[in-house]
C-alpha cells in the first residue's frame, strides 16, 4: 500500500484485509472500498471502456461512478457484474474482475475500436448501420457488435442469494444523511414523530466524512456527525438505514428503498438476506441528497489518473490514499482550491491549478497561491499523456477570442478536474415535481412540488455548509409540522471555516485541435463525446430527449449522473440557445441500479406463482400421470402405463370412456352459488338461457354473454331450490365470472336481492363417465334412486355420496351416461379412492386433462377460450338453441341484435375431415379455399381444436369457417409449410349425434 | 403506488383495487328501444378526456364493491370518489377547486 498516508482517514488500520482484483492480491484495510483499496496499491487502471476500450480509471468516489465498473463474487452463482468500486466495501477475501476486455486488461484486443475504428462507430451508429440486409440484425450485429461493446457478464447459476420484502410506514422519512439530512433528522426527530433516514453508504455523514476544515458548533465535522447519530440512535422512534438507497419515488410518497445487508461481509450469516427492499409510505419526505461534481470536457479526459477534484480529495481525507504524487487540477469552480489546499497538505505536489475562469479571486485562491501553488487563470486542458496512467496535462491560455493557446505539457500522474456542483434533482423529478432552471447557479433546481415533499441543502442548490444545515434543520422541523407534530425550534447553526464559493461550466472546452480526431468524453460510461453530440445537433436533432437516444449520451447505467448537464451545454452552445429551452431528460427509477433479485423477493421458483393442486393430485403422482398446468391448476394430463407413451395412453382411456367407464378429477370447475329470492331473476338477466321454469333438483347447461353479445362462459347449472342455483363455469373462468355477476348484481341490477359466493374451493369434483357409470355411482349413493327414470340425465340432487354431504349431477361432458360428485373439498381425496375402489370391478379408467378434450370433441361440445375467442356469438358455435328468444332482456341480447352478429358469413363452428384420414391439423392453422391463390392468401377460417379420435378411427378436428355451415360439404385447403391439407368440411359432431347413448 | 379511496373502507392502496372502465355509461338494455348506432356508441366508444375522468373501479381485494371515481388523467390522480348511484359530481367545479 505504497499510495497509503501514514496515518489519518476512517479506515481501521488494525484490521488488515486481503483481497484480489483480476487474480493478483492486494492488501487494504477495514473500511476501504474497493476503489480506495486499488488506489492505496497504486492501482488506475480498473476497466475498459464500452466502445472504444479505452483504458479506464477510477474517476469518482460514489455512486456516480461512470469507469470502475467490477465484477465481484466467489462463484457464479454469487457473482455480480457492473459495480461500482467506489461503493464496494472490503472484505477480506473479496474476489474481483475487470470487464469487457480480452484476453487481458492491460492489452485488450478491442482497443483497436479506438484507434482504427472509431470513425466507423458515429453518433447514431446503432441506427446508421442495423438497417440492412435483415438477417444481418440477428445473425451478424446484435451477436457480433454486442460481445464486442459491452458491460460485464451476466452469471448463468441461479443466485444463491435470498432476498426480502418489507413494508414500512412512517411520518417523516428522510433520504439522504449528509449535513442537510442529519440536521433534518435531528429537527424532525425532536417533534415526537417517527423518523426514518436512509442513505446509500455504509456509514452516515455524506461529505462531511472528508471535511477537515469546517467547524460546527465548536465540533469538527466527523465529531458533529458522531454526536448526531449518539442524538438519533438514542430515539425509539428513529430508524436509521445505512447501506440504503433510496432508489424510485412513487405517487402518494411511496418510496422505494434498496437495503444492502451482507455485501459488505466475507462470512455473511446464512439468516440474513442478501438485500431487504423496503416499501415505505411517509407522511413527508425531506429529499437531501446533495450534489454531484460536473467533470470537464477536454480531449483525452478519460485517462486512468484522471479523477473528479473532489473524490481526490475524499481519497486522502476519509481512506487516507494518495490518488497521485503530482496533481495538475483543471477547474471552473472554488470548490477545487479547497482541494488543492488538502491534498497538498497531506503531501501531494500540487504543478498548477488551471482554472477557466480569467479574473478569479477570492479567499481560497489566495490561501492557494500563499501556499505556493501556482495558479494559471484564463486557462484550460487541450490534452493529455498516458496510455494507461497519466503522465502529462496540457495546458493553455484561453486567448481573448476564446480559442485555446499553444499549450504547456505538464507533468502529473494525477489530474483533476472540477467543472462545478449539480443538484441532484433526481427523486424530486421523479416525485413529478416541476424543476426550475436557476441561471446563476446554471443548475436545475426544485421547482414545484406535487408530493408532499421538500428538498434541503446541496441538492436544492445550497452550496455553504452553515446554510445547508439550518435549510435542513428547517426542512425537517417543517415536515414535522405538517405531520402534527412539536415543532423544534430554529435554530442558528454556527461553522466556522466556511468560504463562499461558487463557479461552474457546462459544456465542452476549447482545444484548437482537429475536432474529428480528438476524443473529448462526455458520458464515460456509453463513450459519447462532444463530437458526438455536435454531430447529432449537426444530423437535425434539437430536443435533448433526442440527442440523449441518438448518442446514447445519459443512458448508461449511471443513467447521466456525470453527463447530462455537459450534454446539455454542448447542445444549447451548438443551437445558440439557452440551455433551458434545449429541455431536460426526464429522471426516472432507479436512481442506481438495483438488483433483479430485490424486485423478486422470495416469489422465485416455487413461490413465483400459487400452485393449485387438485384432490386427486398426490394419487395421480403415485399412478405416474404426467400433469399439465392450467392456469394456476396441475392437472392430470393422462396417465401413461408403462411403455405406453401419451398417444397410447390417451387411446386407452378413451376407448374405456366409450366402452366402460372412467374417472376424471372436475374439481377445477369454477363453482358460484346464487342465491336469494330474486336468484332466478338475476340469472335469467345473466345467462341467455331461460331459467323461471327450470325445475328444482334439474341442470340446465347455461351460456353467459358480456354485454356485447360475444360468449364469454358456460356451464352447467343445477337448481337446488326455488331460490339457490348452483354455477358452475369454466375452469379459468371463474374469478372473472363472478366478478362480472357482481358488476351487474351492485351496479345495473341492485333491486334484486340475490348474493353471489365463490364455492370453487369448497367442492371436490369427481366425473364418472361411461356406459358402466351408473353402476359405479350406484355403490357409493346408499338407496339414492339412480334409475334413469328417477334420475334422468341433467338432474341434480343433494344427498350422500360415500358416506359424505354432497351434491349428485347427472351431467356429462363425454356424450356417454356421466355424473359429478360433488363432497367438500376435504373429502375429495377420499371420494377419489373411493371412486376408483367402487369402479374396480368395472376396471374404472381414470383419465386426464387430454381424453376429457378428445372425447367432448368427439360429439363436438365446445370449450369457451378454444372455438370462442371473445368474437363469436352463441350462433357462431351452434349454440342459437340456448338463447332464450322471448325474454324481454339478458346481458348481450340488444347487442345481438345488431345484423353484424348474424351476417351469413361470420365464422361458423364446423367439423373438418382430412382427407387423409391419418393426418392430424395444427391448432390454429388457418384455412384457405384456394389452395393456388397467390400469397398472401385469403384466409377464411382456423382450426380450433384437433385430435386423433380412437373412436372413430381417424383424425377429426374442428374449425371456425366463414359462413361454415353453408359449406358443408365442400373441400378446403390448410397450408402448412409441409405441404396443403385438403379436408372435407362436416357438421361439427362425429361420434353420436342423436345423443342416445347419453340416455343409455 | 396510489392510494384510493374507497368510499365504503376508506384509504387504501391501489393494489387492492381494480380498475372497472368508464362511469356513468348505460347498458344498451334489451328492453330500451336503441339504434344499431346508439348500442355501438353505448358498447364501444369512450370519452378518453385530458383532465378529469370519471371511471368505476372496484374494491376487489376489500369490500368487493364497484364504486365511481374522478380522477386527472394528467396527474393520475384521484380528485374525489363517490358511491354507486350518487350522481355524477360537477367535473367543471372539480377543475375550479383543483386549480385553486
Amino acid at each position: 500500500m505504497s499510495f497509503r498516508k501514514a496515518a489519518g482517514g476512517r479506515i481501521d488500520r488494525n484490521k488488515p484485509i486481503s483481497f484480489s482484483f483480476d487474480g493478483k492480491t492486494y492488501q487494504g484495510y477495514a473500511g476501504d472500498t474497493l476503489a480506495s483499496a486499488l488506489l492505496a496499491n497504486g492501482v488506475h487502471l480498473v476497466g475498459r471502456s464500452f466502445k472504444y476500450h479505452r483504458p479506464r480509471g477510477i474517476l469518482t468516489a460514489g455512486i456516480d461512478e461512470p469507469n470502475a465498473l467490477v465484477g465481484v463474487g466467489k462463484d457464479d452463482a454469487h457473482y455480480t457484474p457492473n459495480l461500482r468500486a467506489p461503493v464496494i466495501e472490503l472484505y477480506d477475501g473479496l474476489k474481483a474482475e475487470s470487464q469487457n476486455r480480452w484476453p487481458s486488461l492491460g492489452f485488450d484486443i478491442g482497443a483497436v475500436n479506438d484507434l482504427l475504428l472509431s470513425r466507423f462507430i458515429p453518433a447514431g451508429f446503432y441506427y446508421k448501420t442495423f438497417m440492412w440486409p435483415k438477417s444481418f440484425w440477428t445473425k451478424v450485429y446484435e451477436p457480433k457488435i454486442r460481445a464486442a461493446a459491452g458491460l460485464g457478464r451476466a452469471p448463468e447459476t441461479p443466485d444463491a442469494a435470498r432476498y426480502t420484502q418489507v413494508y414500512q410506514t412512517t411520518d417523516i422519512l428522510v433520504v439522504g444523511a449528509g449535513p442537510a439530512g442529519l440536521s433534518a433528522a435531528l429537527s424532525a426527530s425532536r417533534s415526537g414523530k417517527r423518523v426514518m433516514l436512509v442513505d446509500e453508504q455504509a456509514e452516515m455523514g455524506g461529505s462531511l466524512l472528508h471535511n477537515l476544515t469546517e467547524v460546527i458548533e465548536g465540533k469538527s465535522a466527523s465529531e458533529w456527525v458522531a454526536d448526531a447519530l449518539t442524538e438519533l440512535k438514542a430515539n425509539p422512534k428513529v430508524t436509521l438505514l445505512p447501506r440504503a438507497t433510496a432508489f424510485g419515488y412513487y405517487p402518494h410518497n411511496f418510496i422505494g428503498i434498496n437495503e444492502r445487508l451482507t455485501d459488505h461481509l466475507a462470512n455473511p450469516p446464512a439468516n440474513l438476506p442478501r438485500e431487504r427492499q423496503w416499501q415505505v409510505r411517509a407522511g413527508e419526505v425531506v429529499i437531501a441528497i446533495g450534489s454531484l461534481e460536473r467533470p470537464l470536457v477536454f480531449p483525452d479526459n478519460d485517462r486512468p489518473g484522471v479523477m473528479m477534484a473532489e473524490a481526490a480529495r475524499a481519497y486522502v481525507n476519509r481512506w487516507g490514499v494518495l490518488p497521485g504524487r503530482r496533481a495538475v487540477i483543471a477547474t471552473a469552480h472554488d470548490s477545487a482550491y479547497r482541494v488543492a489546499l488538502d491534498l497538498k497538505a497531506a503531501g501531494i505536489q500540487i504543478a498548477t491549478i488551471a482554472d477557466l475562469r480569467g479574473d478569479v479571486s477570492g479567499e481560497l485562491v489566495s490561501a492557494a497561491e500563499a501556499a505556493g501553488i501556482r495558479v494559471q487563470r484564463g486557462a484550460v486542458i487541450t490534452g493529455t499523456r498516458g496510455r494507461k496512467r497519466i503522465t502529462q496535462a496540457h495546458v493553455a491560455r484561453i486567448q481573448p477570442n476564446g480559442t485555446a493557446a499553444a499549450p504547456e505539457a505538464i507533468a502529473c500522474d494525477l489530474l483533476l478536474m472540477c467543472g462545478g456542483w449539480t443538484p441532484s434533482v433526481h427523486l424530486f423529478s421523479q416525485s413529478r415535481g416541476k424543476l426550475t432552471f436557476d441561471e446563476a447557479l446554471q443548475a436545475y433546481v426544485p421547482g414545484q412540488s406535487v408530493e408532499k415533499e421538500r428538498s434541503a441543502g446541496a441538492c436544492r442548490g445550497l452550496f455553504d455548509l452553515g446554510a445547508i444545515l439550518e435549510d435542513g434543520w428547517k426542512a425537517g422541523a417543517d415536515a414535522a409540522a405538517a405531520v402534527g407534530g412539536v415543532v423544534a425550534p430554529f435554530r442558528v447553526i454556527d461553522v466556522k471555516g466556511s468560504v463562499k464559493e461558487s463557479g461552474g461550466y457546462l459544456g465542452a472546452l476549447p482545444h484548437g485541435r482537429n475536432v474529428n480526431t480528438v476524443k473529448a468524453f462526455v458520458d464515460f460510461q456509453n463513450d459519447s463525446t462532444a463530437k458526438d453530440i455536435k454531430l447529432a445537433v449537426r444530423e437535425g436533432m434539437r430536443s435533448i430527449e433526442h440527442v440523449k437516444r441518438y448518442t446514447t449520451t445519459g443512458m448508461a447505467t449511471d443513467q447521466g449522473k456525470t453527463s447530462n448537464m455537459n450534454a446539455l451545454g454542448i447542445v444549447a452552445d451548438t443551437l445558440k440557445t439557452p440551455v433551458p429551452a434545449v429541455g431536460l431528460t426526464t429522471f426516472r427509477p432507479p436512481y442506481s441500479p438495483i438488483t433483479f433479485g430485490a424486485f423478486a423477493g422470495l416469489a422465485r421458483g416455487d413461490l413465483f406463482d400459487p400452485l393449485r393442486k387438485t384432490p386427486s393430485h398426490d394419487w395421480a403422482t403415485r399412478a405416474g400421470a404426467a400433469f399439465e398446468p392450467v392456469g394456476q391448476w396441475m392437472r392430470a394430463w393422462y396417465f401413461a402405463r408403462p411403455g405406453e407413451d401419451m398417444h397410447a395412453a390417451v387411446n386407452r382411456e378413451v376407448k374405456a370412456v366409450r366402452s366402460s367407464v372412467g374417472m376424471f378429477d372436475a374439481s377445477t370447475l369454477g363453482k358460484i352459488e346464487v342465491v336469494g329470492p330474486d336468484a332466478a331473476a338475476f340469472m335469467n338477466l345473466l345467462y341467455t338461457n331461460a331459467w323461471t321454469k327450470l325445475g328444482v333438483g334439474k341442470c340446465r347447461y347455461g351460456v353467459m354473454l358480456r354485454e356485447d353479445g360475444f360468449v364469454m362462459d358456460d356451464g352447467v347449472v343445477g337448481r337446488l331450490a326455488e331460490d339457490r342455483f348452483h354455477v358452475t363455469t369454466t375452469t379459468g373462468g371463474a374469478p372473472r365470472v363472478l366478478h362480472h355477476m357482481e358488476d351487474y348484481r351492485q351496479t345495473e341490477f341492485p333491486h334484486l336481492d340475490v348474493w353471489l359466493t365463490s364455492t370453487t374451493e369448497q367442492w371436490a369434483v369427481v366425473a364418472v363417465q361411461g356406459p358402466k357409470a351408473r353402476d359405479v355411482v350406484r355403490k357409493l349413493v346408499g338407496d339414492f334412486d339412480l334409475s334413469k327414470e328417477a334420475f334422468p340425465p341433467m338432474s341434480v340432487a343433494e344427498t350422500a355420496i360415500a358416506c359424505v354431504p354432497g351434491r349428485l349431477f347427472s351431467v356429462s361432458f363425454t356424450g356417454e351416461i356421466g355424473y359429478e360428485l360433488n363432497v367438500p373439498a376435504d373429502y375429495g381425496a377420499a371420494l377419489w379412492e373411493a371412486v376408483f375402489e367402487a369402479g374396480r370391478e368395472f376396471g374404472i379408467t381414470p383419465y386426464g386433462t387430454e381424453t376429457m378434450h378428445v372425447a367432448r370433441a368427439e360429439k363436438g361440445y365446445i370449450i369457451v377460450g378454444q372455438e370462442t375467442d371473445g368474437t363469436a356469438t352463441p350462433d357462431d358455435v351452434g349454440l342459437g338453441w340456448a338463447v332464450g328468444k322471448t325474454k324481454p332482456d339478458f346481458v348481450g341480447k340488444r347487442a345481438l341484435a345488431r345484423p353484424a352478429m348474424s351476417a351469413p358469413d361470420r365464422k361458423q363452428m364446423v367439423g373438418l375431415f382430412t382427407e387423409d384420414p391419418k393426418v392430424v391439423i395444427e391448432e390454429g392453422a388457418q384455412i384457405v379455399l384456394d389452395p393456388n391463390q397467390p400469397v398472401p392468401m385469403k384466409m377464411v377460417g382456423h382450426v380450433t381444436s384437433s385430435y386423433w379420435s380412437p373412436t372413430v378411427g381417424r383424425s377429426i378436428a374442428i374449425a371456425m369457417l366463414r359462413g361454415g355451415r353453408a359449406r358443408i360439404g365442400e373441400t378446403v385447403y390448410i397450408p402448412m409449410p409441409e405441404g396443403t391439407i385438403a379436408a372435407k368440411v362436416v357438421e361439427p359432431a362425429f361420434y353420436d349425434k342423436e345423443g342416445e347413448r347419453l340416455n343409455g | 403506488m396510489l392510494i384510493i379511496n374507497c368510499p365504503y373502507c376508506g384509504a387504501r392502496p391501489e393494489v387492492e383495487f381494480r380498475h372497472a372502465g368508464e362511469a356513468h355509461v348505460a347498458r344498451p338494455a334489451g328492453t330500451e328501444s336503441l339504434t344499431d348506432e346508439e348500442v355501438v356508441d353505448r358498447l364501444y366508444f369512450r370519452s378518453n378526456p385530458k383532465g378529469m375522468t370519471v371511471e368505476r373501479w372496484r374494491h376487489v381485494h376489500g369490500c368487493g364493491r364497484f364504486f365511481n371515481a374522478v380522477r386527472d388523467t394528467v396527474s393520475d390522480f384521484f380528485v374525489t370518489t363517490y358511491k354507486t348511484g350518487e350522481p355524477k359530481p360537477d367535473l367543471e367545479a372539480l377543475k375550479a377547486g383543483a386549480a385553486k
